[in-house]
């Protein structure tokens, strides 16, 4: 297992704020996770866990707070946003792959269009992950030619292969029957062990509890309670943790 | 159990369903048929039909029209060809145009906008009547005199792009915005994702309404007579004021259906094609 590195943070989020219209969905939420770190976000629907997610990959608009991706504000005005998009992944739970495109192809897109590598490289590089989660085989094959967790390890490839800084995953499993997540739970594990940094929000409380370094209990968008994973689950302090986790284990 | 054993429940209920399907065939049939018969008998017993019948399905005068209608027939496809490579050219960049983002391009995107709502409302006959007179009356050096069909394709080009150019918009519109969402996050820019992720999945599923467009089309390539050219219909024309007969009309109908038959087919061909893949088997 990698070493997680405490010199500095990967990624920094200050009093995360996000309303639609009148409705606050964060309100003020922090964040630290350092190089090799998993920390899971866990929390029932309705939370604010995707939409944290999606507001750290700058796919929506912060209604207030400051991130940092390796000390450089990513959250301030001008920023090539295209560019910060690029270094932190973000996967979905309904894998939105390419319909257009074969698996490889999707694989392949942003390789050649955003880092401009050539094609040849672009198709080794794309070929080699397929290969890691046994879909090479497949790899002219369409996304709707294959089984839901063969779609979200494309989809996670996809995201993987740009080698990006940090890896957002969205409850990735939650369209998946137990034996396709295992799948999938299987990639997560080998790429923990490869030392992709990762924040996931998720379900599976018994995967966050395995695989996480830390755990950060949302709730009304608010973390109502975090600590180290084990410690999170062994004895939770927080009432409405306590409530939850009964209530979801 | 081998696959050719088959159990009694299982043939009485084959042995009923060929049953059945002979009788609807049958049924079916029968109802065409009889149908017919009733259509041509209230026809042939109207009052004016044997006049009709010799002012408008003449076979000497059919005959005898034929050359010159095929012949303006050749120009009519030739017209058509390059009205629908231009339309479908025309209509992609106008409808682009309408998804442009950027604040330097507001006059493009505006000029498409304002470019589809004219000649979408415009009939296509006023279009006809000001490209092929009004340009010619500019007068404009140099510029010669332009052939009739060649305004006519202008006039078709302007109208037909405007109608195109919404079926590629719609269909831009129909694809889900998680498929841009996936193509943002990956660092793809807006008009990257437009061009590489959305486009191409659009432009598939419009096929089938395009199809529809270019059949349209095919007829309407007959109004650039109105402007003097020479095609199936103003052959038609010429050969009914020489026969004092109306058949040669007819002749160049025919034609125009003989010529809309396989685009329609292809047409219905490839919506059910689509369909099937769609919905993977079911038959509702």
């Amino acid at each position: 297992m990698t070493q997680i590195d405490w010199s500095k943070p990967r990624l920094l989020a200050k009093n995360i704020r996000k309303n639609f219209d009148e409705r606050q969905v964060l309100k003020g939420v922090d964040l630290e996770v350092y190089p090799g770190q998993i920390v899971a976000l866990i929390g029932s629907s309705g939370s604010g866990k995707s939409t944290m997610l999606r507001c750290l990959n700058l796919v929506e608009e912060l209604s207030d707070g400051q991130i940092w991706l390796d000390g450089d504000e990513i959250s301030r005005p001008g920023i090539n946003e295209d560019e910060v998009r690029a270094n932190i992944g973000l996967v979905f739970q309904s894998y939105n792959l390419f319909a257009h495109l074969s698996i490889l192809e999707n694989v392949k897109l942003a390789l050649t269009v955003v880092q401009k590598k050539s094609d040849k490289e672009a198709t080794e590089i794309a070929l080699g992950w397929l290969d890691r989660i046994g879909l090479a085989d497949k790899a002219n094959q369409y996304p709707d030619k294959l089984s839901g967790g063969q779609q979200q390890r494309t989809a996670i490839v996809r995201a993987v292969a740009l080698n990006p800084k940090l890896l957002l995953l969205d409850e990735v499993t939650s369209a998946l029957d137990p034996e396709l997540s295992g799948e999938v739970l299987e990639l997560i594990r080998d790429l923990k062990v490869g030392g992709t940094t990762i924040v996931m929000a998720t379900h599976e409380l018994s995967f966050a509890r395995e695989v996480a370094d830390w755990v950060i209990f949302l709730d009304q968008g608010v973390i109502a309670e975090e600590g180290e994973a084990a410690e999170f689950f062994a004895h939770p302090k927080n009432a409405r943790t306590k409530e939850f986790l009964t209530r979801v284990i | 159990m081998s696959q050719s054993e088959i159990s009694e429940a299982q043939h009485a209920r084959e042995t009923w369903r060929v049953s059945r399907k002979r009788r609807s065939t049958l049924t079916a049939i029968v109802s065409t048929l009889a149908f017919a018969v009733v259509a041509w008998l209230l026809l042939v017993n109207t009052p004016g039909w044997s006049r009709v019948q010799t002012s408008f399905f003449d076979w000497d005068t059919a005959v005898k029209a034929f050359p010159r209608v095929l012949d303006g027939l050749w120009l009519n496809l030739r017209v058509l060809a390059f009205a629908s490579i231009s339309v479908l050219v025309v209509a992609l960049l106008l409808a682009l145009a309408t998804t442009l983002r950027n604040p330097v391009l507001t006059p493009i995107r505006l000029f498409a906008k304002g470019y589809i709502d004219l000649f979408r409302g415009t009939p296509l006959i006023i279009t006809l009547y000001l490209v092929g007179f009004g340009i010619p009356g500019l007068r404009i050096e140099g510029l010669g005199r332009i052939a009739p069909e060649i305004l006519g394709t202008i006039a078709l080009t302007l109208t037909y792009s405007a109608y195109v150019a919404e079926v590629f918009r719609a269909g831009i519109e129909s694809i889900h915005p998680s498929q841009r969402l996936a193509a943002r996050s990956l660092g793809l820019s807006y008009s990257q994702s437009v061009r590489l992720v959305v486009l191409p999945q659009a432009v598939r599923k419009v096929v089938p309404p395009l199809m529809n467009d270019f059949v349209a089309l095919q007829k309407d390539v007959g109004l650039i007579s109105v402007l003097g050219a020479v095609d199936a219909v103003r052959g038609a024309q010429i050969e009914v004021a020489h026969f004092a007969n109306f058949t040669p009309y007819i002749l160049a109908g025919l034609f125009f259906v003989l010529l809309a038959i396989p685009t329609v087919r292809l047409t219905d061909w490839l919506a059910a094609r689509m369909a099937k893949r769609e919905q993977m088997g079911t038959v509702l």
